[in-house]
C-alpha cells in the first residue's frame, strides 16, 4: 500500500499543521533526566557515564530502556517515562 | 471527417442499446482515423478495434465530458464539443456525425442506459477525483497506515467517542443535504468566536455520524445557539451541568426518522444522537470550547455528548412547542434549551389531573436545590399514559401548564435560608411571601416517550435564569 490519505480540518484553521515541538528547559536544575537505553550493546556503559556526569552536578536521573532495539517502547514503558521523568536523553552506544 | 471535426461515442457492454449500436460504431471507426470509443465497462468492447477502443473504466473521461447516459455521441470542432446526442436516435446520428445513411436497418429509435459515471454513490468520487471537490477548508495529510480515526483522536476532534473521519467524498454528500453555499458564514462560535461556514458545519456533522439529509436541522440547531439570549458561551463556560437540549418539531423530525417515542431521550437513533452531537463537536473543533479550557463544568453531565429528541405529535388535539412558541402547524422547528440530564418522575397513583399536577409540581420543585426558586427554567417531558390523565379530564396545554405552575407555590417560610435546618434558600424577605418556583415563563412541556410506564421526565435549567430575559430558550424555522 502506497500514497497518503487526506481529511479536512474541522477546526478554524488558527493554529499551525505540525506543532511545534515543546521548548527544551533553560536550565536542568530540579529537575529528572530520564536516561532511556534502547536496547543496542554497551549502551548502558555510555549512559552510566553521562549519569555520573549528572549526578557530579547534582542532578537527578531515572533509568528506563526496552529490551531491544529491534522492537518499539510499548505504551507502558513510555507512560513510565512521561511520569518519572521531565527530560529524556534516548541514547545508543554501538 | 474534416475540418477537425472527431466523433466520440461513451458507450458500455452492458447496455443493451450500445450493443445494438455497435455496427454503427464499427462504421464511424472504419471511416475516421480519429474516432474513439470510450467504453466503460470492458476495454473490449466492441471487440477488436484496436486503439479506437479507449479503457474508461476509471470513468475520467465520462465525468471530465458530463455523460449521463450510454450511447452518448459527441461531435468536437477543433477540440470543442459542437453536438451531442444520447441513446440511439438515427436521425440525431446522423445529424451530429454527418453520415446521412448511418444505421440503416436499425430501429429508429432505443433510450440509452445510465452512464456508470452517474451510479449511485460514485458520483462524489470522481468529483474528487477528477474535478474540484469546491471545498475551502485546509487538507490534512495522514500517513498511509495511519488509522484515519484514531489520527482524529491525537488532533483532539473528539468528544471521547470515535468520529468518522471527514473525507472530501462525505463532506460533498454532506453539502448535498442543504441548499445553503458552502460558503456562507452561519456565525461566529465561543469561545473563541471562530468564523463557522456551512462547509464547517458540514464537516462536524460527517464527524458526528450526520446523515446529509440532518444538515437542515444541525444548521437550524446552531443558529438558534448562537442567538445572543441563548448566551451560548456562558453555557459552555459555566460550571454547570446545562449544555444545550435541541428539540425537534415538524415534519422534518418524521422525515428524518427522529424518535419521539420509546425511549426518546436515550440511545439508539441516529438522527437523535448526531444531530445533538455535530452542534457539540461544532463548539468544539470550531469555537475552541473543551473541558477543562473554556468548560468550566464542575460535573459536566451525558448530555454535553449530544442531547436532542423530537416531540410527539402524533395527537391533534395537542398543540405541539413549536406551535405554542408562535410558528404555525407544520413548520418545522428546532426549540434549543439550557438544561442538563433527566430527572425522572414517578406518580404510579394519581389518576385525577389535579393530583397528577400537583404531584408533578412536587418533582418540580426539587430541581436544583428543593428551597430554591426562581432560579431556574425546567421543561416536562411528558409521557403518553401521564398525558392521558389530562387528556382525558379534557386539559390542554396552557391549562396542565397554569395548573402546574399554581401548584409549585410554597410559603416562603418553608424555603428561606436555614429552614428546615438546611442553608440553602431563597433570602429571608420572603418568608412572609407565596413564592412559586418558576417565572410564568419558566416551565415548557414537551410530550415523548413509549406508550407504556407513568413516568415523566424533568429537565433542569441552567441555574443562571435568575438573568431570565437575557437568558432564553431560542426556536427556529428548519429550512432548506
Amino acid at each position: 500500500m502506497t500514497g497518503t490519505q487526506w481529511m479536512r480540518d474541522p477546526t478554524p484553521e488558527t493554529s499551525p499543521l505540525k506543532r511545534p515541538r515543546l521548548k527544551p528547559p533553560g536550565s536542568l536544575e530540579g529537575l529528572t533526566v530520564g536516561l532511556f537505553d534502547i536496547g543496542k550493546t554497551r549502551t548502558k556503559e555510555f549512559l552510566d557515564r553521562v549519569e555520573m556526569r549528572l549526578h557530579e552536578r547534582k542532578i537527578r536521573t531515572a533509568r528506563f530502556g526496552k529490551p531491544t532495539n529491534a522492537k518499539v517502547a510499548t505504551p507502558e514503558i513510555l507512560h513510565k517515562v512521561a511520569e518519572e521523568a521531565d527530560v529524556v536523553l534516548i541514547a545508543l552506544s554501538d | 471527417m474534416s475540418g477537425g471535426a472527431k466523433l466520440a461515442v461513451f458507450a458500455k457492454r452492458d447496455c443493451p442499446t450500445c450493443r445494438l449500436v455497435e455496427p454503427v460504431i464499427r462504421t464511424l471507426a472504419a471511416g475516421d482515423a480519429g474516432f474513439r470509443v470510450y467504453s466503460q465497462d470492458d476495454p473490449d468492447f466492441p471487440a477488436q478495434l484496436g486503439a479506437v477502443v479507449v479503457d474508461d473504466r476509471e470513468l475520467g473521461q465520462a465525468f471530465g465530458h458530463g455523460i449521463e447516459i450510454v450511447p452518448t455521441l459527441i461531435r468536437f470542432e477543433n477540440g470543442i464539443e459542437t453536438a451531442r446526442t444520447e441513446g440511439w436516435d438515427v436521425a440525431e446520428w446522423r445529424r451530429v456525425s454527418g453520415i446521412a445513411d448511418l444505421g440503416e436497418g436499425l430501429p429508429t429509435l432505443r433510450p440509452g442506459c445510465g452512464s456508470r459515471s452517474v451510479e449511485p454513490g460514485l458520483a462524489e468520487h470522481l468529483q474528487v477525483r477528477y474535478g474540484d471537490p469546491g471545498l475551502r477548508s485546509r487538507k490534512i495529510e495522514f500517513g498511509a497506515y495511519d488509522d484515519p480515526g484514531e489520527a482524529c483522536y491525537e488532533r483532539g476532534w473528539s468528544d471521547g467517542l470515535p468520529v468518522v473521519p471527514p473525507t472530501d467524498v462525505r463532506i460533498i454528500r454532506m453539502l448535498q443535504g442543504t441548499t445553503r453555499s458552502p460558503g456562507e458564514v452561519v456565525g461566529r462560535i465561543p469561545p473563541n468566536l471562530a468564523e463557522c461556514t456551512v462547509e464547517k458545519v458540514a464537516i462536524n456533522a460527517v464527524m458526528a455520524g450526520c446523515k446529509p439529509e440532518y444538515m437542515p436541522v444541525v444548521l437550524a440547531a446552531l443558529e438558534a445557539a448562537l442567538e445572543p439570549e441563548f448566551t451560548l458561551h456562558g453555557l459552555l463556560a459555566t460550571t454547570y451541568f446545562s449544555s444545550p437540549i435541541i428539540i425537534v418539531n415538524g415534519p422534518a423530525a418524521r422525515r428524518i426518522g427522529m424518535n419521539s417515542g420509546l425511549n426518546a431521550l436515550g440511545q439508539g437513533n441516529r438522527a437523535n444522537a448526531t444531530i445533538g452531537r455535530a452542534l457539540q463537536l461544532i463548539v468544539r473543533n470550531v469555537g475552541g470550547g473543551r473541558p477543562g479550557e473554556a468548560d468550566r463544568a464542575t460535573l459536566g453531565g451525558p448530555g454535553k455528548y449530544t442531547f436532542c429528541f423530537a416531540e410527539d405529535e402524533s395527537d391533534p388535539g395537542w398543540e405541539p412547542l413549536s406551535v405554542a412558541r408562535g410558528f404555525a402547524r407544520g413548520v418545522s422547528t428546532v426549540t434549543l434549551f439550557q438544561g442538563e440530564g433527566v430527572q425522572g418522575f414517578v406518580d404510579q397513583k394519581s389518576r385525577a389531573p389535579e393530583q397528577l399536577a400537583r404531584s408533578l409540581a412536587m418533582g418540580l420543585n426539587a430541581i436544583g436545590h428543593p428551597k430554591t426558586a426562581q432560579v431556574q427554567r425546567a421543561i416536562l417531558v411528558l409521557s403518553p399514559e401521564h398525558y392521558a390523565i389530562f387528556a382525558a379530564a379534557g386539559w390542554d396545554r396552557g391549562r396542565i401548564q397554569s395548573e402546574i405552575l399554581a401548584a409549585t407555590v410554597r410559603p416562603g417560610s418553608e424555603l428561606i435560608a436555614g429552614a428546615q435546618g438546611v442553608g440553602e434558600g431563597i433570602p429571608a424577605a420572603q418568608a412572609g411571601e407565596a413564592v412559586p418556583k418558576f417565572f410564568e415563563d419558566g416551565l415548557m412541556i414537551v410530550r415523548a416517550g413509549g406508550p407504556a410506564g407513568l413516568f415523566s421526565a424533568i429537565l433542569p435549567g441552567w441555574i443562571a435564569g435568575r438573568n431570565r430575559f437575557e437568558l432564553q430558550p431560542v426556536t427556529k424555522e428548519i429550512k432548506p
